[in-house]
C-alpha cells in the first residue's frame, strides 16, 4: 500500500465541490474543484461563427479555451495563451465533442471558456468536469455528460486524483500522470493522455480505477445540475 | 402607440397534474415500449433517454423535455424584440440574441418606405418588436405587420432568461395581464427574453420590472399567478 503525503487511500479523491449556474451572463456555467484545484467554465452560444470560412454548414462547432489565471500557481504565470494552454484547449475540445450534438445549429459556434482559479494538479480534468456541466446547463443537445479524473502512478503504485506534490514525486520510478475522461454512463473514453512511464499490464487496472472514481464524480455532477433548478421548489 | 401582446404568447404551461422531473443528459427517464420520444428525448433500446438538461414531462404517451436554461432558440410566429445592427438596400439586419441574425425586409413593414428613407424609419440601434415569419436554412426572416409590432420608443429594455418567458406571460397571458393591471405599464415581452416596459412613472416601471424578475427567478413554483397576487399586496 502506498503512503500518500496527505493520508488518502490509493483510490480516494480529494474533497470535491460542484456548482452550476455561477456566471449570470453566460448561457451555461459551472464550477468544479478537486481539493485546492478550482476550475470554472462558461458556455456561450450557439452563436454565429466568425471568421466565416471556419463555419460548417453541416453542424455547429465547439471551441474550447482553457487557461490558467496568472494567480493560480505559486510563481505568477504570464497571462495569455501558451503552448500548454493551447494543447489542453484542444484535447478538452476533443474530450467533449463526442457527446455534443450541434447539427441543429449549422454555421454556429459554441464557446467554452475554462479558467483555473487555483492549480494543484489535475487542472485539465477539473476543467472538463466543469465544462460538461456548463454545456448541459446551457441546454444544448447532448448524448451524455463527460466525467474526467487523473490517475497517477507514484513509484510502483497506482493512485487516483493526483495533486501537485504527487505529480512532482521523484523517488523510485518517479511519477506518472494519466488524465482520463469518459462518457459518464458508458464505457467509452474520450481523453487519454500519459505523462511519464507505466507498464502495459497496469493500464487496464488504471482504467478500472478511473471508472470507479468517475462514478462518484458523476453523482456529484448530477446532483449539482439538479440542485441548480430545484432549489426554490 | 399600442403595444398589446395578449394574443402573441406561446404558452406551453400545463402546471397541474403533469408530473415533472429534472433530468440531465444521458439519464433514463422511463423504460418500456409504451412511450414515445418527443423533443429533447431519444430512444435507446427499451429506455427513453434524455438528450438535454431540463424538466421531463409526460403528456399521454409522449415524453419531452422543457429547457429551463440556455440561449434562445427561435421558432416561427414568435414575437421578439431586436436591435437594428445594419441597414441594407432591401431591409434591416437585427440582433435578436439568437444563433444567427434576423432580416426584416422593407416589404414587411406596415407602410411604404422609399429606399432613401430607410434609415430615417429605422436606424442602427433602434429597438423593434417583430414577428418571426420564417426560419430558413440560412437566417431568420421577420415581419412587422400586425398589432403591437413596430419600433419601440421611450421606456426601457431589460433581459431575462429566454426559457423563463412562458412563466412571465402565464397561461393565456394571465400573469402579464396581472402585472400590467397592477402597475399600469405597457409591457412587451419578446420570446427571446427582451422585455420592454413603458409606464407613466419610473416607479411603476421599476415595480413592473421587479415583479417580472421575481417571477423569472421562481422556476418550480405551481400556481404562480395566485402567488403573484399576494406579492403585489406585499410590495
Amino acid at each position: 500500500m502506498v503512503k500518500r503525503h496527505d493520508g488518502r487511500a490509493a483510490d480516494e479523491m480529494r474533497p470535491m465541490v460542484a456548482k452550476v449556474g455561477i456566471i449570470p451572463n453566460a448561457d451555461g456555467s459551472a464550477m468544479f474543484s478537486f481539493g485546492k484545484t478550482i476550475a470554472i467554465a462558461a458556455v456561450y452560444g450557439p452563436r454565429t461563427l466568425h471568421p466565416q470560412h471556419m463555419q460548417n454548414p453541416a453542424t455547429g462547432i465547439l471551441r474550447v479555451n482553457y487557461d490558467l489565471l496568472s494567480f493560480s500557481v505559486a510563481d505568477r504565470k504570464k497571462p495569455g495563451p501558451s503552448r500548454r494552454s493551447k494543447e489542453i484547449s484542444k484535447v478538452t475540445e476533443w474530450a467533449l465533442a463526442p457527446v455534443l450534438n450541434l447539427e441543429e445549429f449549422p454555421n454556429t459556434v459554441v464557446d467554452v471558456e475554462i479558467y483555473i482559479l487555483q492549480a494543484d494538479a489535475s487542472t485539465r480534468v477539473a476543467g472538463i468536469n466543469a465544462a460538461a456541466m456548463a454545456l448541459a446547463h446551457a441546454g444544448l443537445p447532448m448524448k451524455d455528460l463527460v466525467t474526467a479524473v487523473a490517475v497517477g502512478k507514484i513509484d510502483k503504485e497506482l493512485i487516483v486524483d493526483v495533486d501537485k506534490e504527487e505529480e512532482d514525486f521523484r523517488e523510485g520510478e518517479g511519477a506518472t500522470d494519466f488524465p482520463l475522461a469518459k462518457v459518464s454512463t458508458k464505457d467509452e473514453f474520450t481523453l487519454l493522455q500519459l505523462d511519464g512511464k507505466i507498464q502495459p499490464d497496469l493500464i487496464p487496472k488504471a482504467l478500472d480505477m478511473a471508472t470507479k472514481a468517475c462514478e462518484k464524480i458523476y453523482e456529484l455532477q448530477k446532483a449539482a445540475l439538479k440542485e441548480s433548478i430545484g432549489g426554490n421548489k | 402607440m399600442e403595444n398589446e401582446i395578449s394574443e402573441v404568447q406561446e404558452t406551453s404551461e400545463a402546471i397541474p397534474e403533469t408530473k415533472r422531473e429534472i433530468v440531465i443528459p444521458g439519464e433514463i427517464i422511463v423504460s418500456g415500449d409504451d412511450y414515445l420520444p418527443g423533443e429533447g428525448v431519444r430512444r435507446e433500446g427499451d429506455n427513453i433517454v434524455a438528450s438535454k438538461f431540463g424538466l421531463a414531462e409526460q403528456i399521454g404517451r409522449v415524453v419531452k423535455i422543457i429547457s429551463v436554461t440556455g440561449s434562445y432558440v427561435p421558432r416561427r410566429n414568435n414575437v421578439i424584440l431586436g436591435r437594428i445592427t445594419d441597414v441594407l438596400h432591401n431591409g434591416w439586419l437585427l440582433d435578436i440574441d439568437a444563433a444567427s441574425s434576423a432580416f426584416l425586409p422593407v416589404a414587411e413593414v406596415p407602410r411604404y418606405i422609399n429606399q432613401h428613407e430607410m434609415s430615417q424609419f429605422l436606424a442602427i440601434g433602434d429597438i423593434v418588436s417583430a414577428k418571426i415569419w420564417s426560419i430558413k436554412g440560412r437566417g431568420i426572416d421577420l415581419a412587422m405587420k400586425g398589432r403591437g409590432l413596430g419600433k419601440v420608443e421611450g421606456g426601457f429594455i431589460f433581459r431575462i432568461q429566454p426559457s423563463r418567458v412562458p412563466r412571465v406571460i402565464g397561461r393565456e397571458g394571465s400573469m402579464i395581464t396581472l402585472i400590467k393591471e397592477d402597475t399600469g405599464c405597457n409591457i412587451t415581452v419578446g420570446q427571446n427574453g427582451w422585455i420592454w416596459i413603458k409606464g407613466e412613472s419610473i416607479d411603476q416601471e421599476l415595480r413592473a420590472r421587479k415583479a417580472i424578475e421575481y417571477i423569472a427567478d421562481k422556476v418550480n413554483v405551481g400556481g404562480l399567478t395566485e402567488h403573484m397576487e399576494a406579492w403585489f399586496k406585499d410590495n
